[in-house]
């Protein structure tokens, strides 16, 4: 298997379980994002992987080979951390280089290699620089460049934009996602921010808790996501208890908010498929009402009918609160579109088997 | 935390507030060695209406330069506990004014060194060889009689003599040896000392407590005091009925130190500075001396305690070598000892 | 923070600008109650003594420096002075250095008590250390008797009184302890990131130490190194006691000069020298100091310290801690265990008591017992509580008057190390340190001498004068942690309203919490422990502990030995919980730290 393995890792720090077999793989030029709330072992998985860790239990393998009892130093991994640990002793130049003399490798060399990096990351020149002068995102970019200068068969990013303020994070992303790509570097990105795991990475590996709630491509992860943590951590707020009933006649799922209809390709789709059907029937389960496949349509008959609370302006769309029998929801709808107001009842309608997702 | 600390400050002024000096006080300066019983120092406070303040001012030596920067404004009234090997430096420079005190006429006149009585004799003691007396036993060996017996190659390697730079009784010893053999005899004498194995420390109580055979050393011979065998009745543990130890004290083998009083140049309680002298050449403060100061009243008619009548050996005839000498020469002589000895 | 990286930028540049062309009168500010203070109590004093000195030569000022460079034997003595502190200061080092590494990164049981224990060698007086270390490593000590019985041997094998050996040894003992809270202290805030990131990028552990780990921790290094190094270049005690009659330092020279030849042109002008020594150090320190400190990150120790798990750590580990307890529990334990026994010369004779060496007769607390009775009703007799309540109050005199001169001083230093007045203040705050005791001592006497400072006989005087000593200490413990803040920081909280005095509260004390927690134990431990100067100044009715053991420890009789040994004891005891309280004492949020 090239790339990495990384296999039913245990950790416990002082009884208090971090890690609860964590199962991944990473190939060879692909970037995975692993994306999780703070404290749900992010961190933890990548001190493991860098060998700074020892796992309790489990194995961290390299194109099949195990490195259980190979040192962080010979693992040839790069890691960035998350406040950037640059050496605040050493200039920029010194920095960057840091890895390559590790090598041993000639001046002259490692001079053309770090010029060659620093201009990678878009920072040509900067190599006399003091790194306790540098900007935030400077100092990003000079970590990278330092991470990636050693040529690192697994680049390891644990949060890399996290200190950075929005509108520079933004714009890092982008860069970040063309310098990997640039040099097909195989990478694990860490991040609590679902916007920069979906815009960076091949695959996206959701953690809580210290286990693996969901892997999948983004597009997979945001449109089905496999549990109700993950459907609340995207953003997936119109949550609510239900109970299947009917099975065998006309189904159904009744919610505080109305009866929904019940279609197979729902349950099959869902959590719900690995269960016995024929138990189901009158199972509690939870229902979520993705928030952006629904449509206001005032003039057919209502599935859910609201009073408005408030709506928000969020640029290309809009977002709409109402109250449904004294339950919150909101939706997201095209700003393009007309808005109800404050205080009007507005009318929802949907497709059951687009908006409407089932969890255990 | 503030409050604390106004409440530490609030101690140390009631502290200060203590000791800070009232008309009716007596400032007497002196060594770290001194000590006086409460009852003695209460008798004098009673009977002049006064309160008695003592100044402790490290040792004999720090305790004069102290003294002697302060001249003129001085820290205390009276001064007491320079002695022999120092008294020229303080009657050289100044800082005593004479007091002809009635009690001088109790008072032997071998220990008046000065003419002009600036300086008072109070006390002395006699600093001798001392021998652990069990070593001698077991090893079924006489212990030495003299200065002279300790080249003997019997006693190789068995005594322990302190630094005369660093130490008071190593520099009374280095006197006795002077006294004894004279200016031109000292050097071969400890030249064949050494060439017989005599150990040098710097202090009395590494030498006492560390290399002395009696706490555990390897050395039955020690520089002491003529009162060292007595004491160490008086402070044993377990109890002893005898002595552990012994102090030679054959003929110009010990050396002996007297301590002097004055009254400071300067004082304002002239009247009783001299009342305190007078009491302490008293045999009410001679008597207190020996158990406080471990030193010896030179008041003829002061009784000694019984501890002392059975156990204690006074040398008839100490080495001497006068104040003048010793000021003069202490250092030619110091560094001719350390050319010769440590060297 | 995460928000405003941005704007912290910014704030950062026009506070850099404002801070550059603003008068130093804050800084003058911070310092005036420092400078007030070694004015008064340090620079006053030493002048006096030295004008009066000189003022003494019949040949001029010139002449006794002159005589002095010239003599061959004081040549030898500065050499050795030198020497003998060099090496010191290296040993300590290499000893202390792994302690400082172990005490930062791990959490172990009874690291605390160990590192309090540390301390307590600090404060032993020189007379008990030199007999505990006699008891283990003397002609008859407990090492030599039991190799020569286990090997059948005549003599004894280890050579340790009055060698070189012995001096190191006992720097080593003192000083550990400088080295274990400095660095240690600096490092358990070191974040452990920048080390991972060496490993990461392929730096093993040995090239991770040289290329990082060290660099980052060269302040506190320096700190500590100084130090020790201004410490035993001015050791008294030790070479008198330890070393013997054949070696001798500047300050012992001093001391021969000024207490027993009374050459006080001499005395001064070794003084003169040994203080020229000291600045020209510091000097070079505080320049490599401030090339040295880098803003960090500083961390709370939760994030940077973790349990020994591994096997092999905990192997090494115990052996360090083994090594730590043989060099500086044992002599305590030796002493402790001394003041418990008795011992008794038994009749029997067999040939390995050809001395009569006194045999162990078993426990006993006589001399405990012995403390508090007034047996020759003594004037200046004081029951241990009494001497333990004085040393106590005249220690937190000291830690108070010490933190509060300090803590301003090292602030100022840490605001603006560019500035040319805290670059040519910082070298002279470390002077008191590398001044002989005899001679300040004498300066007080000479210079105030006048009221309202008339305070020759004061007992204001002690604390004072401790408070001398402990203040370097203070400032050298704080800086390397007030260096490191980065301003940013205390920036972003004047942006959002905090006055100076709030900065200080909520930023710098969190963060330097555990240092000001150092240089407390430091004032609090040199206060416990001086003599030198308390015996100058001392009221005999108020005596400290180690006055005290002092006055016991020149009488002759076990009994008088016994009770050194008992209230030696003592005092380890009390310094030892007080350095344990001190650990514990948190002011409000500092406890996290």
């Amino acid at each position: 298997m090239p790339g990495l393995s990384i296999i039913n890792i245990h950790k416990y720090f002082a009884k208090i379980r971090a890690l609860a077999g964590i199962s991944f793989n990473v190939q060879t030029s692909e970037i995975v994002a692993v994306l999780g709330p703070s404290g749900c072992g992010k961190s933890t998985l990548l001190n493991i992987i860098a060998g700074l860790e020892l796992p309790d239990q489990g194995d961290i393998e390299w194109d099949g080979k195990s490195l259980a009892g190979v040192p962080t130093h010979q693992r040839g991994f790069g890691l960035m951390f998350q406040d950037f640990a640059l050496f605040p002793h050493k200039d920029v130049f010194e920095n960057v280089a840091f890895g390559l003399r590790m090598t041993n490798l000639p001046l002259e060399d490692i001079r053309v290699r770090v010029k060659e990096v620093l201009e990678l990351v878009g920072l040509p020149g900067f190599e006399a620089r003091d790194v306790n002068t540098l900007s935030g995102g400077e100092a990003q970019r000079v970590a990278l460049a330092r991470s990636l200068s050693p040529h690192p068969r697994l680049l390891m990013l644990d949060e890399p934009l996290g200190s950075l303020d929005r509108s520079l994070r933004e714009r890092l992303v982008f860069d970040l996602r063309d310098i990997l790509n640039h040099s097909q570097q195989t990478a694990i990105y860490v991040t609590h921010d679902q916007e920069e795991a979906f815009a960076l990475a091949d695959r996206v590996v959701l953690m809580n808790a210290g286990h693996v709630e969901q892997i999948g491509s983004p597009q997979d992860i945001y449109h089905r996501p496999a549990s109700v943590f993950a459907a609340r951590f995207l953003g997936l707020n119109n949550l609510l208890a239900g109970k299947i009933c009917n099975l065998h006649g006309e189904p159904f799922i009744s919610t505080s908010i109305g009866e929904i209809p019940l279609t197979l390709d729902m349950i099959e789709h869902s959590a719900l498929a690995k269960q016995d059907i024929s138990k189901l029937d009158g199972k509690d389960i939870m229902v979520l009402l993705r928030p952006d496949a629904v449509q206001i349509n005032q003039n057919s008959n209502c599935q859910v009918k609201g009073r408005v609370l408030e709506t928000t302006f969020r640029g290309s769309t809009c977002q709409v609160a109402i109250q449904v029998n004294h339950v919150p929801l909101r939706f997201d709808f095209p700003s393009s579109e007309e808005l109800p107001h404050k205080g009007e009842i507005i009318c929802i309608t949907f497709t059951p088997s687009r908006a409407i997702q089932l969890f255990l | 935390m503030n409050r604390k600390i106004i409440l530490l400050f609030a101690m140390l002024g009631l502290l200060t507030a203590a000791c800070t000096s009232t008309p009716g006080t007596l400032k007497i300066m002196t060594h770290d060695s001194f000590a006086i019983s409460t009852g003695v120092k209460m008798a004098f406070e009673t009977q002049h209406n006064i309160t008695l303040e003592f100044i402790a001012s490290g040792d004999t030596g720090s305790a004069l330069n102290k003294a002697i920067l302060s001249k003129g404004n001085p820290i205390a009234d009276v001064f007491y506990g320079v002695d022999n090997t120092f008294l020229s430096r303080a009657l050289d420079e100044e800082i005593f004014i004479a007091y002809d005190s009635p009690m001088l006429a109790e008072i032997p006149d071998f220990f008046k060194l000065d003419p002009q009585n600036r300086a008072l004799p109070v006390d002395y003691g006699d600093v001798c060889l001392n021998y652990d007396k069990v070593f001698f036993e077991r090893q079924n060996i006489a212990p030495p009689g003299n200065l002279e017996d300790l080249l003997k190659p019997e006693y190789r390697g068995l005594l322990v003599v302190e630094n005369p730079a660093t130490s008071s009784p190593g520099l009374a010893f280095l006197l006795a040896t002077i006294g004894h053999f004279g200016e031109d005899g000292y050097l071969d004498y400890w030249t064949r000392l050494m060439d017989n194995d005599t150990l040098v420390v710097n202090d009395w109580e590494t030498a006492y407590y560390t290399e002395f055979t009696r706490s555990g050393g390897t050395r039955p011979v020690v520089v002491s005091y003529a009162s060292s065998p007595p004491f160490e009745v008086i402070y044993a543990d377990p109890p002893l009925d005898e002595p552990p130890t012994a102090a030679i004290t054959a003929d110009e083998s010990c050396f002996r130190q007297i301590e002097y009083v004055g009254i400071l140049d300067g004082t304002k309680n002239l009247d009783l500075a001299q009342k305190w002298i007078d009491f302490m050449l008293s045999t009410t403060f001679q008597e207190d001396i020996p158990l406080q100061m471990f030193v010896f009243p030179v008041n003829q008619n002061a009784d000694l305690d019984e501890t002392f009548e059975n156990y204690l050996l006074v040398p008839k005839d100490t080495a001497f070598v006068s104040p003048q000498d010793i000021a003069a020469k202490r250092e030619e002589w110091i560094r001719e000892w350390i050319e010769t000895v440590l060297r | 923070m995460d928000r405003n990286g941005v704007t912290l930028k910014t704030i950062n540049r026009t506070a850099t600008s404002n801070r550059l062309r603003a008068p130093s009168i804050k800084l003058l500010l911070l310092w005036l109650a420092p400078l007030a203070f070694l004015a008064l109590f340090y620079f006053f004093p030493l002048g006096s003594i030295l004008q009066v000195s000189f003022a003494r030569s019949e040949s001029g000022l010139i002449a006794p420096i002159q005589q002095a460079l010239a003599s061959p034997a004081f040549r030898d003595v500065l050499w050795f002075t030198f020497w003998q502190a060099s090496l010191s200061t290296f040993l300590t080092l290499a000893i202390g250095l792994p302690g400082a590494y172990l005490f930062a990164r791990y959490q172990f049981p009874g690291k605390s008590t160990l590192r309090a224990m540390s301390g307590i060698a600090f404060v032993l007086p020189t007379l008990v250390v030199a007999a505990a270390f006699n008891a283990l490593l003397g002609p008859q000590g407990l090492v030599n008797a039991s190799l020569m019985s286990v090997f059948g041997l005549e003599q004894p094998p280890i050579m340790f009184t009055h060698t070189l050996y012995a001096i190191l040894l006992a720097h080593v003992f003192y000083n550990t302890t400088i080295v274990l809270r400095l660095v240690g202290d600096f490092w358990s805030h070191l974040d452990p990131k920048l080390g991972q990131a060496a490993q990461v990028l392929g730096a093993n552990r040995w090239r991770t130490l040289w290329h990082v780990t060290l660099p980052l921790l060269s302040p506190a290094i320096a700190s500590a190194a100084v130090l020790t190094f201004i410490f035993t270049f001015t050791s008294f005690g030790v070479i008198l006691v330890l070393g013997g009659p054949q070696f001798s330092t500047l300050e012992t020279e001093i001391y021969y000069q000024t207490v027993s030849l009374f050459n006080l042109p001499l005395a001064a002008t070794l003084a003169l020298i040994q203080l020229a020594c000291t600045l020209a150090l510091t000097i070079v320190y505080t320049r490599l100091a401030n090339r040295l400190s880098r803003p960090l990150n500083l961390r709370p120790v939760e994030f940077t310290q973790r349990r020994l798990t591994a096997w092999r750590q905990r192997i090494l580990a115990g052996a360090y801690i083994l090594l730590l307890l043989m060099l500086i529990l044992t002599p305590l334990f030796a002493l402790a265990f001394r003041s418990v026994s008795r011992f008794e010369r038994t009749s029997t004779t067999t040939a390995r008591q050809g001395y009569g060496r006194p045999e162990w007769g078993g426990f006993t607390l006589d001399y405990y017992r012995e403390l508090n009775i007034n047996r020759r009703e003594s004037l200046f007799y004081a029951p241990p509580t009494t001497t333990i309540a004085i040393s106590l109050l005249y220690a937190s005199v000291t830690v108070a008057l010490a933190l509060l001169l300090g803590t301003p001083a090292a602030w100022a230093l840490a605001r603006n190390r560019e500035s040319i007045l805290n670059r040519s203040l910082d070298p002279l705050l470390m002077l008191p340190l590398g001044t002989s005791a005899v001679t300040l001592g004498l300066g007080f006497i000479v210079a105030l001498d006048r009221p309202p400072l008339d305070l020759r006989a004061s007992p204001l005087l002690i604390p004072l004068a401790h408070t001398l000593v402990a203040f370097p200490f203070v400032i050298r413990s704080l800086t390397p942690s007030l260096h490191s803040i980065s301003p940013r920081v205390r920036q972003a909280a004047s942006v959002m309203g905090a006055s100076p005095s709030k900065v200080f509260r909520h930023i710098d004390l969190p963060l330097v919490g555990r240092a000001l927690l150092v240089a407390a134990a430091f004032a609090f431990t040199i206060s416990m422990g001086e003599f030198g100067a308390t015996a100058l100044i001392a009221r005999p009715e108020y005596p400290t502990i180690p006055i005290a053991i002092y006055r016991l420890i020149t009488r002759p009789g076990m009994m008088n030995y016994g009770q050194a040994l008992a209230l030696s004891t003592i005092l380890m005891l009390v310094t030892g919980f007080g350095m344990l309280a001190i650990e514990r004492f948190r002011i409000a949020d500092v406890g996290e730290f």
